[in-house]
């Protein structure tokens, strides 16, 4: 018996006991027969699941590595690459199971243990997309999801670069993952799926007599209350604004405060050894990001299609007017800044992607790039702390600019696709102030639960193992003092 | 025998070799040295950092030269490395003692 109609079942069960027997026969209806998923589908999301590691690995690494100097290259993309791996791991062990299956009384906050190990799971296992009778392979949706579990604290590393020692981040990275990740994966992504929506719906349609109707509607609320916090919120995120961005970039903000400023931070020249690497780096990004957000979609379809002319658009937008901004304030636009905009506008659309129309992601990454370049420059020197490679600075403030803006530009008014809903069949009225306004809640319970966790987790890192090396050991290079080798030896 | 010590802009290198090999000139070390002069350095600016970089990135050339070619191999490497811009660089003359071939063991005059 396919998984998805297990579950289908499952919810069926749980609404016939929360109300009685009285109209369990309206419910006792799975399909003959499961759905089978289409092979272009699983094609596109196996190709979307290798290129949001393209992301990573060398994407993110290389830059990372290009915007430090030459003596802490290697351990750059050392901390990136040790991320990639231990994430890949931690997840099927039990990440996937916190973030996407069905917790226990705390399943708005986090899920529970039952896919721990990937129990249960076999090559025949379905997965719902967002469409009902759609599904794809579990197993790409855990590869897929895997892929943005390990990207995500890979980002938070760069706020913390040039001085963190590795020992640190082996063991930070674990723990992160564990009490922030999995749990805002869940808060914001899970849900019940389309399937147990519509069918519980239409069983309110059919229900004859106020009685069954009560309890039709009733067993419809006990399947909307099967999703995390931000989702019965009805907060959008498409690709990861706050999930990924929100989180990584607060999370960097919490750990650039405690770790502390590097040694010489604003006394001695800190340049990019090699914004050659850099450019290489933000377009593998780039690329990758086709499957991030395309990806999002789970399906091959026009709203994959959507996500894609967005994440073009969007980042070239945000490019471009951080190369502006630079010309108007610093008279002379420069690569990094084209670079940094590019990111920033990646960032700014992934929430929006599947959202928004062209013209609004053009909008999007317009003030993204303006306001991100804003803020790595005037306002963070203004505070004078150290986040090495503004992660802050273009993740969160960048992330927090897509989550408003998905709620403005999903207005079908301005060109968004609106958000459909299950239980009428169709797009639904939008409410753009009330949209805002879930958008901003969802905010706040990212950074406050990414924040004060990440907080915690430093603060005990500190206290018990330490997070630096010995000032000798900073100036010579976390290169050779941590792994013991070169990047360059000519 | 003379140590001519120029200091040029790096992109005139292979105008200056080129002077120097028409006035009969067999060979020259060259060097990648930083420093400043009257140019001072030039800002540079990454996101929201700004340094100010004051070492230029410039090429020294030595070459020893006999004491009657001195002043025209002076005269070619001004004509060469000369763009009329601040930071073209400087000349130094200097005298050498003496001079040995390695692998013939000629000396002075000969050896260079």
């Amino acid at each position: 018996m396919k998984l998805s109609t297990l579950r289908r079942i499952a919810a069926v069960v749980v609404a016939a006991f929360a109300i009685a027997l009285i109209a369990a026969p309206a419910f006792a209806q799975a399909p003959a027969t499961p759905p089978a998923p289409n092979k272009g589908d699983t094609a596109w999301m196996l190709t979307a699941s290798a290129l949001v590691l393209l992301m990573t690995v060398p994407g993110l690494a290389l830059f990372y590595g290009g915007l430090v100097r030459t003596k802490n290259m290697l351990s750059m993309l050392m901390q990136v690459f040790y991320t990639v791996c231990i994430v890949c791991i931690i997840w099927v062990l039990y990440g996937y199971s916190m973030a996407f299956s069905e917790g226990a009384s705390f399943n708005a906050f986090v899920g529970g243990f039952s896919k721990a190990f990937l129990a249960g799971i076999t090559p025949d296992s379905n997965a719902e997309t967002f469409t009902d009778g759609i599904v794809i392979p579990e197993y790409v949706y855990i590869c897929f999801q895997m892929t943005f579990a390990a990207i995500t604290p890979a980002l938070i590393v760069g706020s913390m670069a040039e001085r963190m020692k590795f020992s640190a981040i082996v063991l930070f990275i674990p723990l992160w993952v564990t009490f922030v990740y999995f749990p805002i994966a869940h808060m914001v992504w899970y849900w019940s799926g389309p399937s147990a929506l519509v069918a519980a719906a239409k069983a309110v349609a059919a229900a004859s007599g106020e009685e069954a109707k009560k309890a039709a509607e009733a067993a419809l609320a006990t399947v909307q209350a099967n999703a995390g916090l931000a989702f019965q919120w009805g907060a959008l995120d498409f690709a990861g604004g706050t999930v990924v961005h929100i989180n990584s970039g607060i999370a960097g903000f919490m750990g650039a405060l405690v770790v502390g400023k590097r040694v010489g931070f604003g006394r001695e020249a800190m340049p990019p050894h090699s914004l050659t690497m850099t450019l290489v780096g933000a377009a593998l990004l780039w690329v990758g990001w086709f499957g991030f957000n395309a990806g999002s979609a789970l399906e091959a379809n026009g709203t994959a299609a959507l996500a894609m002319i967005n994440t073009f658009v969007a980042t070239a937008a945000a490019a471009l007017s951080w190369m502006l901004a630079e010309q108007m304030f610093k008279g002379k636009p420069s690569l990094l800044g084209g670079a940094s905009g590019a990111v920033a506008g990646l960032v700014a659309v992934t929430p929006a992607s599947g959202f928004a129309g062209p013209m609004g992601a053009i909008v999007l990454g317009i003030v993204a790039g303006f306001v991100c370049m804003f803020f790595v420059s005037a306002i963070k020197n203004a505070f004078g702390y150290d986040d090495a490679l503004d992660v802050f600075g273009v993740h969160c403030i960048g992330g927090i600019i897509g989550a408003i803006g998905t709620g403005i530009l999903a207005a079908p008014f301005l060109g968004g696709t609106g958000v459909f809903d299950y239980t009428a069949g169709k797009v639904g009225d939008y409410d753009l102030a009330a949209q805002v306004i879930i958008q901003a809640k969802t905010v706040a319970l990212t950074l406050v639960w990414s924040g004060v966790g990440s907080l915690v987790i430093f603060t005990i890192l500190k206290a018990v193992v330490g997070l630096r090396l010995d000032t000798d050991q900073e100036r010579e290079g976390l290169d050779l003092v941590d792994h013991g080798e070169r990047a360059y030896n000519y | 025998m003379k140590l001519v010590t120029a200091i040029i802009k790096p992109f005139k290198l292979e105008e200056v070799r080129s002077a120097l090999t028409d006035l009969g000139l067999q060979g020259m070390t060259v060097t990648e040295v930083k420093g400043y002069g009257r140019q001072k350095g030039h800002t540079e600016i990454y996101r929201g950092a700004e340094y100010a970089v004051s070492f230029l990135p410039k090429v020294k050339i030595e070459v020893v030269v006999p004491s009657g070619v001195v002043d025209k191999a002076v005269e070619a490497i001004v004509r060469a490395a000369r763009t009329g811009q601040i930071g073209d660089g400087k000349i130094f003359v200097s005298p050498i003692e003496h001079a040995v071939r390695v692998r013939t063991g000629e000396t002075d005059d000969s050896a260079i």
